[in-house]
């Protein structure tokens, strides 16, 4: 993909290349902060930010990384760049840094970012990778803020914390789903998503790793 | 006593880190198509977590957290924002010199694990737990048992999830689901199972 275009590079991670539901990476911090609109958010920016900003870094110095250590030099820019992440959130919103808790952290060992840094912004220029980057955080995003929306209105009745369909336990005529609100829910979410993403786009499909194979015997009668 | 078997039972069970944390989900559900894949990762996940979380936990208390550094004439210092840089070093750098160890003296051991190690840097499950360590305060003991405990917990986890794999593949699952959708769904299946722990108090 060396002459892609940036505005290829830019849409193409939203929905035809989806980090999550096509390339398997990130889901690990996927599923845990999507319980409210306001905490996905924030973690979508943050995310948004470390894999632009990581991919700038590693394609700026790329030529200079001897291959044997780039691992570690990458692990430290996406490391230096979470904690400027984690220490802006503690100190301008703290409420929500508290409710993602160890999740900041671990923007580190998601594998969007490794993965880009390593697949992406060794090979191309220091613009194109952070488009790259960039496009990469909001396919992650999109799907983030999906799930998200579906959990918080059905699980809580509400978005953004403001209530839209109000609950029973408030004098109002939603019974409430508390089974979103738990972890479990996340995964069917995201693999129903995938099921209406595949359908949608049927070359993302894979393929079986084994056929049931026509039946060719006539039964004697 | 008492105390650590509550919480290494908890660590497995209770707080399992794949099916109520979602840590180490990129790897869970990439190695989980074959039993054996899936048990020499888990092995490997167990084994590395036991060692870098006592190590993260000594490095936090004796360096970087904040006051700690009063042997050293600085009580004033709190290093604490340099913890995710330290722990995801230690990872790194332990994951090296084991398979470096590995190799040279228990090469069998290092044939069965040696490609599971690289991965292991990136999965979260073992930087989660040192947070999760520092988070909650442990002690010394209580991380060795924790980071044990978190291990199994994620191996007995993935070991679920390739056996029922292993099975699926002869079931017929509509086009949009192979793969990795229909894994989803069995995932979220199995969380609800482990979710009827989440009454025991221990």
């Amino acid at each position: 993909m060396a002459d892609a275009s940036a505005k290829q590079v830019l849409f193409e991670p939203i929905f035809s290349n989806n980090p999550i539901a096509l390339q398997i990476l990130g889901i690990c911090s996927a599923l845990a902060v999507t319980t409210s609109m306001n905490v996905t958010l924030v973690m979508c920016a943050a995310v948004i930010a470390v894999t632009a900003f990581s991919n700038l870094a590693v394609s700026l110095v790329r030529t200079q990384i001897p291959g044997s250590i780039r691992i570690i030099v990458q692990m430290t820019i996406i490391a230096s760049l979470v904690i400027v992440v984690d220490q802006v959130l503690k100190a301008y919103a703290y409420e929500i840094s508290k409710q993602l808790s160890v999740f900041v952290g671990l923007i580190i060992t998601n594998c969007i970012v490794m993965g880009r840094a390593e697949g992406f912004a060794m090979k191309n220029g220091p613009w194109l990778s952070f488009l790259d980057g960039v496009g990469n955080g909001l396919g992650y995003s999109v799907l983030l803020i999906f799930v998200a929306f579906f959990r918080e209105l059905l699980g809580a009745g509400s978005l953004f914390g403001v209530s839209l369909m109000p609950v029973v336990n408030e004098g109002g005529w939603y019974i409430p789903n508390g089974l979103l609100l738990l972890p479990p829910s996340a995964f069917f979410i995201i693999g129903l998503t995938i099921w209406g993403l595949r359908t949608w786009k049927p070359e993302q499909v894979e393929e079986a790793d084994y056929k049931m194979s026509r039946h060719t015997v006539k039964e004697a009668f | 006593m008492e105390h650590y078997i509550s919480l290494i039972l908890k660590a497995i069970f209770v707080e399992n880190m794949a099916l109520a944390f979602f840590l180490g989900m990129c790897t869970f559900i990439a190695i989980s198509k074959k039993i054996e894949a899936a048990a020499g990762l888990g092995i490997a996940v167990v084994v590395v977590l036991t060692i870098t979380v006592p190590v993260n936990n000594l490095l936090y208390n004796t360096i970087l957290r904040e006051g700690a550094l009063e042997w050293a004439g600085l009580p004033n210092v709190d290093l604490s924002f340099l913890g995710l840089l330290t722990y995801i070093g230690v990872i790194a750098a332990l994951i090296q010199i084991m398979e470096m160890i590995l190799d040279k003296y228990i090469p069998a051991l290092y044939a069965a694990l040696g490609v599971f190690l690289p991965l292991i840097t990136v999965n979260c499950a073992i930087l989660g737990a040192s947070l999760f360590m520092v988070e909650r305060d442990y002690t010394f003991g209580e991380s060795v048992v924790y980071g044990f405990g978190a291990g199994v917990g994620w191996a007995l986890a993935i070991l679920a999830l390739a056996g029922i794999r292993e099975k699926l593949k002869y079931s017929d699952v509509p086009d949009g689901l192979r793969g990795l959708g229909i894994t989803f769904i069995t995932v979220g299946l199995m969380s609800l199972g482990f979710m009827s722990f989440s009454g025991i108090s221990l």
